[in-house]
């Protein structure tokens, strides 16, 4: 077989709701440790908040650390713009999130758990308590130790950057450390940590409940399982969609657009603006396609159609860069400074249209050299929206 | 012995003990690697990223300082990537500061601007991000100016005060564009903890931070015919200034600085050697009575330990952090004011000056000095005590300023009445010293005899550990000193403020026995203060304090009460240690301030 | 002890002394008072014994810890992208009209501080605000005068 399906498949494993959580923990944690991480490995089941790690790989990495301490990190400091599936997951089917969460610290041997709620989803909290304060109740009754707590985090994007956000935690300014050492081996309080992203939990909980062989024979070769999108924009159904990875941007534009489509940007502001000419050769998956160019996402899909101008687009993200940077380090800090500043320039006839060049080698330096992933891919967008409308940038 | 492992650098094979970093690797193998947030007193940052390298394999860029050494890493620190993205960052840095070098204090000694020298940064592609924040110049403080607008935000500046001082008056604030270096709610440095130690100006790669300088001030006091313009120099002096001349760490110039002094223009040089002299009479007295009063009187109010009190740096510390220990320090004026007092009342009167037309000019490689000098209780003379304090660095401007070719300079000696020293006096200028000149003259006013150790060197107390400690039992003591038999004398070191810090929170905790404790505000004591020359590391600290050692073996005179000059004071003028115009002239009180 | 004192202590007793109980207070201090004055955060570096700078470096930091004297209902409305593009800017005339400031400004009566935020993840229902912790989305200008309407009924 060539190629696989790059159809649009829905799914619905996330959000149905069989109350069976009680049944699922137990079971789970009846099981050996390795024998849920062999599950998890041989789901191919990646990080959903965007950077792909294995998960499996992850909590098996932490599981062979020594220390007697470790934790157990929820990230739900969702803050990519046009992403907001973590908080629907939250509200919605809080108890799979924390059920992910007992197995792991079951796994890796962590008795403690957090969840980093970004401020913004601060109303959340009493619901999310109740649920947490049922969840710990039912533990105690099967004798499993493991408590779970909320962190509030207080405005600020980059905490979602997985080491920033344990400095957060530890009452600090939220900023990326240097890696190595990774979180498996040295993350929140400098102990072995699993943060896993809100999504990439409710997925294990999929699994735990099927087996991995349900969640693998869902996508494509390396982008295994379903995914939630986040569609917003020009979109007469903005919503949350769960959708089999490694569908076309074709098929996702003829299922969500408004039949005047320009573009689409995948994987939130950091992520890459998809121009028309390219919807039928961009996947959304991780990586190795057969064919065409293929694009890992958070799952934000934003929708421009034609009477957007993207000139408008890259301003308005630039904007949040500048604000939103952690300021650590050169290129991130004063690289988003500059391209915000650029762009201005060129449109307003203080710098040739050349100096759009400029700032395109500037990207690929920022790529090269930001501390942390998101200082490497901010310039993303930046390249994407440039070099498919140009024209829209000068005029 | 750590284990071993193999790299390769630009094709070069590299044996590395395991867990060294990219950067460091290189520097053992003699390959250079920018950097700018890089620095070896602190803690690895990886922000400014100028130090990216690439690994072989790798997608990214690394940044060598912060990147550990593994196996069979194939590095490569001038590879095309590598350079234009460390242009870039360059260009970067640059846009965002005020890069009007030939307006700066910094020009020619300035990290950025050796970069961008480097690599020829020809042009100014990127907009100029400067001139649209509201950058303002904090220069309240009378020893350290802030500028802003030249700051890249390296945070060495805020590492230096957390990590060598613990005084955490500088942070960062805000984050993205706005990010910046600041202080609490964005005060001025002269409002907050700052305790004047100049450390984050050493540290700073650019002009950022810099002294409040008061070059032309002592110009025109030395261009006035009607003003006896008299200097003196701190002992730290003579073994940094070379540096700041073009010569190697820990040279001694001392005799080539009084002939440029003399030069200059200043009607007499002297030394602040001779008041460290003096602050040991003093000081060393000062602790004799608080432990007689402690062991015979049983005056449970004597407060011990006794600590020194010549670091203004450390004196801002205690006054902010331990105000409640303010009494445990030494009431004896540092040796700067205490010859800024004497020379508008002993000098001026032995050389029939009136005191008002003289200028008293200080050398010293400190900055918190600056705020001393200021200090409004420093006016026993009746008039401002020492009235302009210069760094190492400013008289150093100052012999280029002059066309002073230094090296072609004959040594001069030192003027008369202030001007001469022991070897005690010399060793005020490393941590430890102050506490080895006391402890070879109470021993030897106690006992009659020398200090116990080979050629006076007493060794524990020397050395560069953050906090030293040592004790000295005295045996068969003068019969006015019987109390003492058999007591041990216990001292402790300390320097850093960071290492202060350790000190006095065994002190206050109760958990010290220490009669005597010697602080100094700066790393390696006065030779590594805030007013020397840049940059400094460990290595250059140690350079300099062998040279001051070296000075001290080499001086005729060794102990501070053998001093002919001091013994000549105490005949004519102050009559005996302790006394009425000793306590008027040369002790002083210190003021609580505000921790938070 | 001034209530500010209490807030902090009790904050302080609750949520422990340590490094990492920092933010809790300071959203603590936050909730109650709407910012962090120079001096409650004095008096938090005073209690978990920290240098002030550091807890001033630290709050500045995130956005939603102000700094500034706040009003008693604090809008955030958002400017990222979606909501950009689904009318943002008609909204916030409608509440500068009806408020009579401007963004970044407190009414005179301290009761409404009127700021710009980044992403709320409410892009499916753009244009979305916050008023303190609660969530508004598909705004339009009527239903925004609608609902501070009710606000400005409540006491200040």
């Amino acid at each position: 077989m060539a190629f696989e399906s790059y159809q649009l498949k829905r799914a619905d494993f996330i959000f149905k709701n069989e109350n069976d959580w009680e049944k699922i923990l137990s079971r789970t944690l009846s099981r050996p440790p390795q024998e849920i991480i062999n599950e998890l490995m041989s789901s191919e089941l990646k990080g959903r908040g965007g950077a792909g790690f294995p998960t499996g790989l992850k909590w098996k990495l932490t599981a062979e650390e020594s220390a007697s301490v470790k934790y157990v990190i929820c990230n739900a400091d969702e803050g990519e713009p046009g992403t907001f599936k973590d908080r629907e997951i939250l509200s919605l089917v809080p108890y799979k999130v924390l059920v992910a969460m007992a197995v792991c610290g079951y796994v890796i041997g962590a008795a403690n758990g957090f969840i980093y709620l970004r401020g913004e989803y601060k109303y959340l909290v009493p619901e999310l308590n109740k649920a947490i304060k049922e969840f710990e109740y039912y533990c105690k009754e099967i004798n499993h130790n493991f408590n779970i707590s909320i962190f509030l985090g207080s405005g600020a994007y980059i905490c979602g950057e997985e080491t920033a956000l344990f400095d957060s935690m530890e009452g600090k300014r939220g900023e990326p450390r240097n890696k190595p050492p990774y979180p498996t081996s040295s993350g929140y309080m400098g102990k072995p940590t699993v943060i896993n992203n809100v999504e990439t939990l409710a997925h294990t909980f999929t699994i735990f409940k099927y087996g991995a062989k349900k969640f693998y024979d869902l996508g494509v070769q390396y982008s295994r399982g379903s995914k939630l999108f986040s569609v917003s924009g020009d979109t007469p159904k903005p919503g949350i969609y769960e959708l089999e990875l490694g569908m076309s941007l074709q098929d996702f534009v003829e299922e969500f657009g408004d039949g005047d489509t320009k573009a689409v940007q995948v994987g939130g502001a950091s992520g890459f603006l998809v121009p028309r000419k390219k919807f039928a050769e961009t996947a959304i998956g991780y990586k190795g396609k057969l064919t065409g160019i293929s694009l890992p996402t958070g799952g934000s899909m934003m929708l421009f159609n034609s009477s957007r101008s993207m000139y408008n687009v890259l301003d308005n993200y630039l904007e949040f860069f500048k604000e939103e940077s952690c300021g650590q380090c050169t290129p991130c800090r004063v690289g988003c400074q500059q391209l915000y500043s650029g762009i201005k320039a060129v449109k307003r006839g203080e710098k040739p249209a050349q100096y759009l060049d400029k700032l395109l080698k500037l990207t690929e330096t920022m790529q090269l050299t930001a501390k942390c992933g998101l200082g490497q891919s901010v310039a993303n967008s930046f390249s994407s929206i440039v070099e498919n409308f140009r024209e829209e940038m000068i005029y | 012995m750590s284990e071993k492992i193999n790299i390769t650098i630009n094709g070069m094979p590299v044996e590395v003990e395991q867990g060294k970093t990219i950067l460091e690797a290189a520097d053992q193998s003699g390959v250079i690697i920018p950097s700018l947030c890089y620095h070896k007193d602190l803690c690895v940052a990886g922000n400014c990223r100028v130090c990216v390298v690439e690994v072989v394999g790798q997608k990214r860029l690394s940044a060598a300082c912060a990147t550990p050494c593994e196996e069979g890493m194939e590095i490569r620190t001038n590879s095309l990537n590598v350079r234009n993205s460390r242009k870039h960052i360059i260009e970067l840095l640059l846009s965002e500061h005020n890069a009007d070098c030939t307006r700066c204090y910094k020009n020619g000694n300035c990290e950025l601007q050796n970069l961008a020298s480097e690599y020829k940064i020809m042009s100014q592609d990127f907009i100029p991000l400067a001139p649209q924040k509201k950058y303002t110049i904090d220069m309240f403080s009378p020893s350290i100016i802030k500028d802003n607008s030249k700051c890249i935000r390296c945070q060495r500046c805020v590492r230096t005060c957390a990590e060598l001082q613990g005084v955490n008056a500088l942070t960062v604030a805000f984050k993205g564009d706005e990010m910046k270096i600041t202080t609490f709610f964005e005060k001025a440095m002269n409002d907050v903890v700052c305790t004047n130690c100049g450390q984050c100006i050493n540290h700073c790669p650019t002009g950022a931070l810099v002294e409040r300088n008061y070059i032309e001030e002592v110009w025109e006091a030395i261009a006035n015919p009607n003003l006896h313009v008299v200097v003196q120099t701190a002992p730290a002096v003579r073994v940094g200034l070379g540096e700041e001349l073009g010569m190697q760490p820990g040279t001694r110039v001392t005799g080539k600085m009084v002939a440029a002094l003399k030069r200059l223009g200043f009607d007499s040089v002297l030394d602040t050697d001779f008041t460290a002299d003096l602050t040991i009479i003093e000081e060393g007295h000062e602790l004799l009575s608080r432990l007689k009063k402690a062991l015979v009187d049983k005056d449970k109010s004597v407060k011990l330990p006794m600590a020194t009190s010549c670091s203004p740096g450390w004196i801002k510390y205690i006054e902010h952090m331990y105000p409640e220990y303010l009494e445990n320090l030494s009431t004896c004026k540092s040796p700067q004011q205490m010859f800024g007092a004497l020379v508008k009342t002993y000098y001026a009167k032995a050389r029939k000056l009136s005191p008002d037309k003289i200028i008293s000019v200080s050398i010293m490689p400190c900055t918190a000095k600056k705020f001393e000098a200021n200090r409004p209780e420093m006016h026993d003379s009746g008039y401002r005590d020492v009235d302009y304090v210069l760094t190492t660095r400013e008289l150093a401007i100052m012999i280029k300023q002059a066309g002073i070719d230094f090296y072609k300079l004959e040594d001069a000696k030192f003027d008369r009445l202030m001007g001469e020293s022991s070897g005690a006096g010399v060793i005020f200028g490393a941590t430890g010293g102050v506490m080895e000149a006391a402890l070879r003259t109470v021993y030897a006013v106690v006992t009659g005899r020398d200090v116990p150790f080979e050629n006076l060197d007493i060794t524990p107390v020397r050395g560069m550990e953050g906090v030293r400690e040592a004790s000295i039992k005295i045996e068969n003591p003068q019969p006015e000193w019987a109390f003492l038999d058999g007591v041990e004398l216990r001292c402790a070191v300390a320097h850093g403020l960071v290492n202060a810090k350790k000190v006095m929170d065994d002190v206050a905790a109760g958990k010290s026995n220490f009669h005597f404790i010697e602080i100094m505000a700066c790393p390696g004591g006065c030779l590594g203060g805030g007013g020397q020359p840049i940059p400094t590391s460990p290595e250059i600290r140690q350079k300099r304090a062998e040279a001051i050692y070296a000075e001290d073996a080499g001086m005729p005179i060794r102990k501070s009460h053998e001093n002919p000059e001091i013994l000549k004071i105490y005949e004519d003028f102050l009559i005996k240690p302790l006394g009425e115009k000793s306590h008027h002239l040369l002790h002083t009180h210190y003021v609580g301030r505000n921790r938070f | 002890m001034n209530p500010v004192q209490d807030l902090i202590k009790s904050l302080a007793d609750k949520h422990g002394k340590n490094r990492e109980n920092l933010l809790p207070i300071l959203q603590g201090v936050v909730e109650q008072e709407k910012y962090l004055s120079e001096y409650s955060m004095i008096e938090i570096a005073r209690e978990l014994d920290l240098p002030a700078a550091e807890v001033f470096g630290t709050a500045t930091f995130y956005s939603f810890l102000e700094h500034k004297k706040m009003g008693k209902y604090i809008i955030r409305v958002c400017k990222t992208i979606t909501c950009s593009m689904k009318g943002k800017n008609q909204i916030l005339h409608a509440i500068e009209d009806m408020l009579k400031v401007s963004i970044g400004e407190t009414t005179p009566d301290g009761k409404f501080s009127l700021m710009q935020t980044n992403c709320l993840g409410w892009c499916h229902k753009a244009p979305a605000m916050l008023i303190n912790n609660d969530i508004y989305t598909e705004l339009t200008p009527e239903k925004v005068r609608e609902i501070l309407g009710e606000y400005m009924k409540r006491e200040s």
